[in-house]
């Protein structure tokens, strides 16, 4: 599997093996240096643990012009890409990753034309707020599967990779690890706390580290707005529209602001960061994802400004759209990397339990 | 660089980009100086060998940062003395010394950033403190803090010449092939040793210096060095001598640094290229014994040596940066190493019947030694039988050299007539005043920081 870009990867964490500066910056290097040959299995899991923070490329003597030519932030990243695609379910998908930018433009178009044309098609009869413009059965008919399914795709795939890694019996306490090492992005911390080198070479910043925790903790709340509708509605028949103190307007507004400014930011750092630090080919995907995010959280919060106005019967399309594209693009898009993360992060902490 | 006018008159010209340069440049220009440094290497080389270090020793009354326990300035001061052989000029080491525990925080101050000792690195948590990420990110971290204080730097500079009329009064210098002249009011001279300048050590050491590799960067020419001792400026240290330990003979000739090293030899047998056996390998524990083996290797036909080992010690040193030669017989690992393989048979088969039995320990000095065996290996002599077996080429590779300026304890330079009022020196181009021989782990640096620091602080209130 990915012969070419796993002994590039090989040839570089060798070097990196008998050198062993950057053993302080994340949990890469640690890991990395518990082996004395590295075999697909373990690049595929180091891959995986290295968030991207760059601080070993900029302090590594033995970057290009060096013979050596080592690019380690680059080299895993590729290694990361590779191995998602391996392990993506169905296989059929995997070039998905690879055209990115067209998926999600092609999602948001298709997808806005069809939820235009069901909407005024099957214009309910009756209904309050946005089940005025769509019906929440129809609703539940389209996002239920097209929920339910990617992630069940992207379970299969991460199943794969931690069979693939060696994981044993997830353990409740390297998932607790796992989660605070998320929680609190300790690897884009730099080891001293002062972050990574994304924006300005070798300077430290925590910018990245504390935008990417917005949009994390953005997007969980709006997970848990959705969730707390879903629960009031089922389990309570307490039905939409919610007024603004309520659980799912409190998490949402408060989630879609995080999830706004925090995608916002990313993608502005990402404009000027170095795209060869990662995997260069696919930096417009990458970012067409994070305007993806940008646009689901921006266009909740338009459809919540423009509550009773006339915009909704659009506005609610074009939301439902980019929330539809994101779906169905979890497990074949950078969303994917959440999971794999999780993973790589717990078999990680499994690993450091048995050491 | 050249679309802008370099500062022809600053206070102060810091020669050289390393850490001592770097240390020398921020000191002087807090203390309110205008500095320009010229760095001969591009950008991504600047830094010189600091690049390639990895701690700094400091003394410290108690725990410190990273720094564990006490480590005082007497056993500061025996450690040196036990590696230069009493080659040291007490003063300035005991200076060296004292001074280097407020480095310490001083450093932090600059934005370096400290790392618990390195895994697979000998117990140096009580002695030395690990940079994090290693030389380059310390060197980073310096130009970064002395960019932001307004320090001027220019890479790709080469310094030509100093002109002397009782100080120095002007310096030429050529930067994008274009030649310019300075009249700093002082100069530092930081630029390093002359290792990469492989005509001078074949000078020096005779021909068989042409088949040494550089450990470190290849813009440490001696240029500076070579100018001022043709003018006068007082010397120190042996012309004749480098630092030289046995690397991987497969490293690039310049620039392979810390990855290039081999930990093998304890456990292997070496042989020359007639593959004989020519020292005790077990003489010591490598860290104590792998600059012997760079002159060793040095003294054999073609500078070059070859570690053998078997299955059995492929795990007991940190992994080497190439994967090593690997065959399941001797012979065939002669054949593919272009060793004869009969003596090489032979070599291993008489190494192998004077092995005695007893307990290995790998961590220890065992006297595990070999019976009736000239040379004898005389701990960890184990025989060399389990397939598959491996073998490493082994070079002699430069650190350092030990020539370089005299200077006093304020890091001045001392001309015919004493010392010049204007000109300081720092880093490997005046350790030899400290270091006659031998080497102290993460000294070096030590040395750089604290006159680094010394020659900064005189310069500025030189030119106050």
């Amino acid at each position: 599997m990915f012969d070419e870009t796993l002994q590039e990867a090989r040839r570089q964490a060798e070097i990196c093996n008998a050198c062993r500066y950057c053993e302080g910056y994340c949990a890469v290097f640690p890991a990395m240096f518990e082996h004395r040959s590295f075999d697909d299995a373990d690049l595929t899991q180091l891959a995986n643990l290295c968030h991207n923070c760059r601080g070993c490329y900029y302090a590594c003597q033995y970057t290009e012009p060096h013979e050596f030519a080592l690019n380690l932030p680059q080299a895993l990243a590729e290694t990361r890409q590779a191995s998602w695609q391996e392990f993506a379910w169905p296989r059929a998908f995997a070039p998905v990753f690879e055209r990115a930018g067209l998926a999600i433009a092609a999602g948001l178009v298709v997808g806005f034309a069809l939820l235009f044309w069901l909407a005024a098609a099957l214009r309910p009869a009756s209904g309050e707020g946005f089940y005025a413009v769509m019906s929440h059965g129809l609703m539940v008919a389209i996002f239920a599967p097209a929920f339910l399914l990617p992630l069940a795709a992207m379970a299969v795939s991460v199943r794969r990779y931690w069979r693939f890694v060696g994981g044993g019996r997830p353990a409740i306490s390297a998932l607790w690890q796992a989660t605070r090492a998320a929680g609190a992005m300790t690897n884009l911390a730099g080891g001293h706390g002062e972050g990574c080198n994304f924006e300005d070479e070798d300077r430290y910043s925590n910018l990245r580290r504390y935008l990417h925790q917005a949009t994390l903790y953005g997007f969980l709340l709006c997970f848990a707005a959705t969730t707390a509708g879903t629960i009031m509605h089922y389990g309570f028949a307490l039905k939409a529209p919610y007024a603004f103190f309520s659980l799912p307007k409190l998490l949402g507004v408060t989630g879609g602001i995080l999830l706004c400014a925090g995608t916002a930011g990313l993608a502005w750092l990402k404009m000027g960061a170095r795209a060869d630090l990662g995997v260069a080919r696919l930096w417009g995907g990458e970012m067409a994802f994070v305007v993806l995010l940008f646009s689901v959280s921006f266009t909740g919060l338009l459809l919540y400004a423009a509550t009773g106005s006339s915009d909704v019967r659009v506005l609610l399309p074009l939301h439902l759209a980019t929330v539809l594209t994101f779906f169905l693009l979890i497990p074949y898009s950078k969303m994917a990397h959440g999971f794999y993360r999780m993973a790589a992060l717990m078999q990680d902490a499994a690993q450091k339990g048995r050491a | 660089m050249a679309d802008r006018a370099v500062n022809a008159a600053p206070d102060i010209l810091v020669v050289g980009g390393g850490n001592a340069a770097l240390c020398a440049a921020i000191s002087a220009r807090r203390a309110g100086a205008s500095v320009l440094i010229l760095e001969r290497a591009p950008k991504p080389y600047r830094g010189g060998n600091s690049r390639h270090t990895r701690n700094f020793r400091c003394m410290h009354a108690g725990p410190l940062g990273q720094l564990t326990d006490i480590y005082d300035e007497g056993e500061f001061f025996d450690d040196l003395i036990k590696v230069t052989g009493g080659k040291t000029d007490e003063a300035l080491a005991r200076l060296t010394i004292r001074r280097s525990e407020s480095c310490y925080s001083w450093m932090q101050d600059n934005g370096v950033r400290f790392q618990p000792s390195l895994s697979g690195t000998l117990s140096l948590s009580r002695t030395n403190a690990f940079f994090l990420g290693g030389g380059k990110a310390l060197v980073n971290a310096y130009y970064r803090t002395a960019a932001a204080l307004g320090v001027e730097i220019v890479y790709d500079a080469r310094v030509d010449h100093l002109e002397f009329d009782g100080r120095v009064r002007r310096v030429m210098a050529t930067v994008d092939e274009q030649q310019i002249t300075l009249c700093p009011r002082a100069v530092i001279v930081a630029s390093g040793g002359f290792q990469a300048d492989i005509d001078w050590l074949a000078s020096a050491w005779g021909e068989a210096a042409r088949n040494f590799l550089i450990r470190g960067t290849p813009y440490n020419r001696g240029e500076v060095l070579k100018d001022l001792l043709g003018q006068g400026i007082e010397s120190v240290g042996d012309p004749t001598q480098c630092h030289a330990v046995a690397i991987d003979g497969r490293a690039p000739k310049y620039d392979g640094g810390i990855v290039t090293r081999l930990d093998c030899v304890p456990f292997s047998i070496v042989v020359n290229n007639a593959a004989r056996r020519f020292y005790d390998e077990g003489e010591d524990v490598w860290p104590k014994r792998y600059a012997i083996w760079g002159r060793l290797v040095a003294a054999q036909p073609d500078q070059v040596g070859y570690a053998i080992i078997d299955a059995k010690s492929r795990e007991l040193f940190m992994p080497s940066v190439f994967p090593p030669v690997t065959a399941d017989t001797i012979e065939g690992l002669a054949g593919k190493m272009g060793l004869p393989a009969e003596t090489l048979a032979k070599t291993v088969s008489e190494f192998n019947a004077a092995c005695q039995d007893g307990p290995f320990q790998p961590t220890e000095l065992d006297g595990l030694s070999t019976k009736g065996l000239n040379p004898p290996k005389t701990n960890w002599a184990r025989p060399i039988t389990e397939p598959p077996f491996f073998g490493y080429e082994l070079r002699p590779g430069v650190t350092f050299t030990y020539l370089g300026l005299k200077v006093d304890d304020t890091a001045q330079v001392q001309g015919p007539d004493g010392p010049v009022v204007n000109l300081w020196a720092a880093g490997e181009i005046m350790a030899g005043s400290i270091l006659g021989q031998g080497y102290l782990a993460g000294f070096g640096m030590a040395i750089g920081t604290v006159f680094g620091r010394l020659a900064g602080e005189g310069a500025a209130d030189y030119v106050r």
